[in-house]
């Protein structure tokens, strides 16, 4: 059942990739592709993050731990759109002048904001196989609560995209905020239980 | 990866061929057009059909504004066709009606580019009437039959960069701004003229966006100088036909040396002023967008370089980049408004 549940999840995470590999063969990208999939590949990598933090509480409040089992696929999943986000950008949209890239991740701000978050996911992603876990010990749990970190710096990221109207930053922002809102709680809700008991 | 082996035929080479074709359709469709307007008692001039021979560029048959008043048709009948030389003209592959139609930034219908199209049906922009304010000898609220009267309607090829690094090659239908702003007699005293969009709330849902960061109406402005050279068009129609409501029906500004954005859609109100306009992306990020918005390879915008264009339409895997012109390529025309003005400071 386990086994089963975990392909079905990696079935569908994938479905987004799969449309836009076939909008890419039907050329149903509109005149300018390469900008519409930096579009496409930045929200489906901010919706897989807000996904991956939203398995814990999900696990808390319906006692499920079949929702803590998809974390870490559901994470190298964010890091996987992030990544193709980052390709599309550098090659599409720069074209792999190496020399502007540099440039490009200094002088824009909300290129620096997001190429932070994507060294974070990242090292994440590296450090997420069972033998760095043990390997790392007390310090994976600390490097890995870096994920609040991404997240905030993502929807930094597209609120400084976006022009006129801030709607999709908003939705992503309050969707952050309540999670992380969440762990706030829950950890001092734990601490003060632990007072009342010692 | 996937790559796609390239074509014989540049898709570049292409597209004039469809325009080609586009223009063969039309005309059929035309014919069918006008029989069947003289069946509804309507009598458009034979010069509709040597018309369409003549434009360089013709839209498909599908119209985008159906059946506007009798008035606007006879306008349309007779448009004089763009020169064959620059700076009315440019010889580079137009952008395909489908994508100039498709492709827009027009916050009040929406934030994504295919939003305008698609949100835009309920607009109306006729009848239509624009107000005339400030330092003028004629003001007042004027129908836009009676501004458009005395002006003979022309074709002319720009291109149009907008400042998000894409660029486009557009052919105009309209009528050089000196003109309009000549019959209202301005005063001595207006130095810059202010321009306004519409404000529909029923018909153009961005409008409604409970998180836009703009207050509407859209405004933007020029110099008298800028407003007055003969490149400033107001644009009422593109590829031979009236201008759909996604690119700023019924009458917009075509500023093709500036950034896109100073080319305001639908306009409702032209003032005109002794001291510089506010103007909408100025007040938002003063930092991002300066009054002037003169197109400038060297002058970055904090979140897109200026030295390289995306031409649209683009395909995946053949990257176009060309290179972006002071001026957009009008130098000759606009520079010597701006001697001795540091363009870095004032962007």
């Amino acid at each position: 059942m386990a086994k089963l549940i975990k392909s079905l999840v990696f079935v569908l995470a994938l479905v987004p990739l799969v449309l836009l590999v076939l909008r890419i063969l039907r050329n149903d990208l509109g005149p300018d592709p390469a900008e519409e999939l930096a579009i496409e590949t930045g929200e489906w990598s901010i919706r897989f993050l807000i996904l991956t933090l939203a398995l814990t509480p999900l696990r808390r409040i319906s006692k499920q731990v079949e929702f803590a089992r998809q974390r870490r696929m559901l994470g190298l999943f964010t890091l996987f759109y992030a990544s193709v986000h980052f390709m599309v950008w550098l090659s599409f949209l720069l074209g792999f002048r190496w020399f502007d890239i540099v440039e490009e991740i200094i002088q824009r701000p909300y290129i620096t904001i997001g190429f932070s978050a994507y060294l974070i996911l990242l090292a994440l992603g590296i450090t997420s196989p069972k033998a760095m876990v043990r390997k790392l010990g007390k310090n994976w749990k600390r490097l890995h609560q870096l994920i609040y970190v991404a997240s905030v710096l993502a929807v930094i990221h597209l609120l400084w995209i976006l022009r006129l109207d801030i709607g999709p930053a908003v939705f992503y922002g309050a969707l952050v905020a309540i999670l992380l809102g969440y762990r706030f709680f829950y950890f001092l809700k734990a601490r003060n239980s632990l007072h009342r008991h010692s | 990866m996937l790559i796609k082996k390239p074509a014989d035929i540049k898709s570049s080479e292409i597209t004039p061929e469809r325009v080609y074709r586009n223009r063969r359709e039309f005309m059929a469709d035309g014919t069918r057009l006008m029989l069947g307007a003289a069946a509804a008692g309507v009598l458009p001039s034979i010069a509709n059909a040597q018309n369409g021979d003549s434009l360089k560029a013709r839209a498909p048959a599908a119209m985008s504004r159906s059946a506007p008043a009798p008035w606007w048709q006879e306008k349309f009948a007779d448009i004089k066709p763009a020169p064959d030389s620059e700076p009315f003209y440019t010889g580079e592959t137009l952008t395909p009606f489908e994508d100039v139609t498709k492709y827009n930034n027009f916050y009040e219908f929406g934030m994504d580019k295919s939003d305008p199209s698609a949100n835009s049906g309920e607009f109306k922009a006729d009848p239509w009437s624009v107000e005339i304010t400030g330092e003028v000898a004629k003001p007042g609220s004027y129908h836009l039959e009676d501004i458009l009267k005395p002006h003979a309607l022309e074709e002319r090829i720009y291109r149009l960069r907008c400042v998000e690094a894409w660029s486009m090659v557009i052919p105009w239908i309209g009528f050089p701004l000196a003109s309009l702003i000549k019959q209202f007699e301005p005063t001595s005293k207006a130095k810059y003229v202010e321009f306004e969009t519409v404000v529909d709330a029923d018909a153009m849902p961005g409008i409604r966006s409970r998180f836009a960061i703009v207050r509407w109406p859209y405004r933007e402005g020029l110099r008298m100088d800028e407003a007055m050279n003969p490149l400033t068009f107001m644009a009422v129609g593109l590829y031979g036909n009236y201008i759909p409501p996604q690119n700023g029906a019924p009458m917009r500004l075509v500023v093709p040396w500036k950034y896109g954005f100073k080319s305001i859609k639908s306009i409702v109100k032209i003032n005109f002023r002794e001291t510089m306009p506010n103007t909408t992306w100025n007040d938002l990020q003063a930092n991002e967008y300066g009054f002037f918005a003169n197109v400038n390879p060297a002058v970055h915008h904090p979140r897109w370089r200026q030295d390289k264009e995306r031409r649209l339409p683009q395909t995946l895997f053949s990257r176009q980049y060309t290179d972006t012109r002071l001026f957009n390529g009008y130098g000759d025309q606009v520079a010597s408004m701006y001697e001795g003005m540091d363009l870095a400071r004032n962007f």
